[in-house]
């Protein structure tokens, strides 16, 4: 609550009014205080509320001091509220009605109703931080109230307040740190309620879903890596990322990687054999998708299988993994593509899969 | 009894009790099996046989191997017989069939080369007599059973070779 400043509750130049909303009750943290029925006022750059027995008692907080905001439901007896998450006040901040707050929350709670409409326009304000494109004078930004202004202390009250200033100065760094990550989260409620608008369009077909939100939607997908989400592009079409990326998988195959997406990566293998590298991607006939050596012969490797089988007597999965030293996927590979080529026949009982010579072709 | 049958290679062969998804493979499987299932019934003398019978069957269960050839696949071993002509169906639920080592066909050939042979032509047969007659005792078809008898005898019937006629206590046949 010590965010707040005083003010005349009038608009300056450039500023203008979002909505307003009467019978709200302000909250610091969790407890009640004297601010119980005012009405608060969304500008393009504050949060105005002002009481509404006592037009003067008139205080607003700036839309910048805003980390992120959270809706709470309504219940039984209890108001819907929005909670709202503040940078600290910064050291020049006009005197307000608390000099000072162990919460860095308020809750905003809406008597007559009003909670949703509100959220969302304030929700949309702080995303696009219109504030930031009109600057308002601070002069303007009155001393009005009855609160008288800060005093200046000396001695050891000085030390502490400059302690206070220090901490207050940390917290802030840290929640400017966190600032991208209010910014993300206020994005992602917003892509949360643009879904929800459009699946409820699509379910009551509610009128068409507008070429905006269509656009809003799709460059979403986009910055999730999801590139066209309407048609599948195929890798003979493949883009210039997909090329670059084949290239450069040959040399980064042993070093750590950064993040790529496992579709990246696919595309990018799609490439290989077109690009004439040395690397190229086989596709079983399970589907299983590996990547091998431009010269390594995977039939030659079913002759050396065949042997293996044979000294053995018959051999699954596993086994034949263990023995040879390779992943039991790759393994159940060469063994069916030697049964395939009709090297190797299964035995598949109670006792699982094996591989024995295939025998109906050798012997008479 | 089934100990003096000498099985083949493949009966102790584990994958010859699994369908062999490899079509060639499969081809010389299958093969194998129909070799199997028509020479242990000759040596047990059984011409007919039901599935469930033939589940259990030592034929299709190999206990010391702890291998059996699952129904499905027992059906299709039934069904390449039957496409060979060693195999019909008794039932329209194919739930029992008759099993015949040699064809139709070649059992009426060998009986109609008696018939001329001991130059019979135009005699008329009981169905008993052809079977179990002193005459016929050093004949392959001697002692064969009722119902493959009458398919062999149909075959040459349908090449005008014989007819198949009712005598006084139960069916016969005339040779022409």
């Amino acid at each position: 609550m010590d965010r707040f400043v005083w003010t005349s509750g009038l608009l300056e130049i450039n500023e203008t009014l979002v909505i307003q909303q009467r019978g709200v009750r302000i909250y610091d943290g969790e407890e009640k205080i004297k601010f119980d029925a005012g009405t608060l006022l969304l500008s393009t750059h504050r949060l105005i509320w002002r009481d509404q027995k006592n037009h003067e008692c008139c205080m607003a907080i700036p839309l910048s001091q805003i980390v992120f905001i959270e809706e709470q439901a309504a219940g039984i007896g209890k108001s819907a509220k929005i909670v709202v998450h503040l940078h600290p006040a910064p050291a020049s901040k006009e005197p307000g009605p608390f000099q000072s707050s162990k919460n860095s929350y308020i809750k905003l709670s809406f008597k007559e109703h009003g909670q949703i409409e509100f959220y969302r326009r304030l929700s949309e304000e702080m995303t696009q931080r219109r504030w930031e494109n009109m600057p308002v004078s601070q002069s303007l930004q009155t001393n009005r109230g009855p609160q008288p202004g800060r005093i200046r202390a000396v001695g050891i009250v000085g030390i502490e307040r400059k302690l206070e200033e220090k901490r207050k100065e940390t917290d802030k760094n840290i929640s400017e740190a966190f600032e991208d990550l209010s910014k993300l989260m206020v994005k992602a409620k917003e892509m949360v309620e643009l879904s929800k608008s459009i699946a409820n369009k699509i379910k009551e077909k509610q009128g068409d879903i507008t070429e905006d939100e269509t656009i809003r939607f799709k460059s979403y997908l986009l910055s999730m890596g999801i590139a066209n989400p309407v048609t599948r592009e195929t890798y003979g079409s493949g883009t210039q990322y997909h090329m670059q990326l084949a290239k450069q998988l040959v040399g980064i195959l042993q070093a750590p990687l950064e993040l790529l997406s496992p579709e990246d990566l696919v595309n990018a293998c799609k490439m290989l054999e077109a690009l004439k590298l040395p690397l190229r991607l086989r596709v079983f006939d399970s589907g299983v998708m590996v990547i091998e050596l431009q010269s390594h012969k995977e039939e030659e490797m079913v002759a050396s299988a065949l042997e293996t089988v044979s000294e053995k007597g018959s051999l699954t999965s596993e086994e034949f993994a263990k023995l040879v030293g390779m992943s039991v996927l790759l393994a159940k590979e060469r063994l069916l593509l030697a049964e395939k080529m009709g090297h190797l026949c299964r035995d598949d009982s109670v006792e699982g899969l094996r591989f024995y010579p295939n025998l109906f072709m050798t012997q008479s | 009894m089934a100990m003096s049958f000498e099985w083949p290679w493949q009966y102790r062969f584990p994958p010859f009790f699994t369908l062999q998804p490899n079509v060639d493979t499969r081809q010389k499987q299958l093969a194998a099996w129909c070799s199997l299932v028509l020479s242990f019934c000759r040596l047990h003398k059984q011409s007919s046989m039901t599935v469930m019978e033939a589940q259990e069957s030592p034929l299709f269960n190999n206990v010391k191997l702890q291998r059996k050839l699952p129904v499905e696949s027992i059906q299709v071993v039934l069904e390449e017989l039957r496409k060979k002509g060693n195999l019909e169906w008794l039932d329209k639920n194919k739930s029992s069939f008759l099993i015949m080592w040699r064809r139709p066909e070649e059992w009426g050939k060998l009986i109609y080369q008696w018939v001329s042979r001991s130059g019979q032509n135009n005699s008329v047969f009981t169905l008993y007599e052809l079977t179990n007659g002193d005459d016929t005792e050093n004949e392959e078809f001697h002692g064969l059973d009722e119902a493959t008898l009458l398919r062999a005898l149909q075959a040459l019937q349908q090449e005008h070779k014989a007819e198949i006629i009712t005598v006084s206590d139960g069916r016969g046949v005339k040779f022409f």
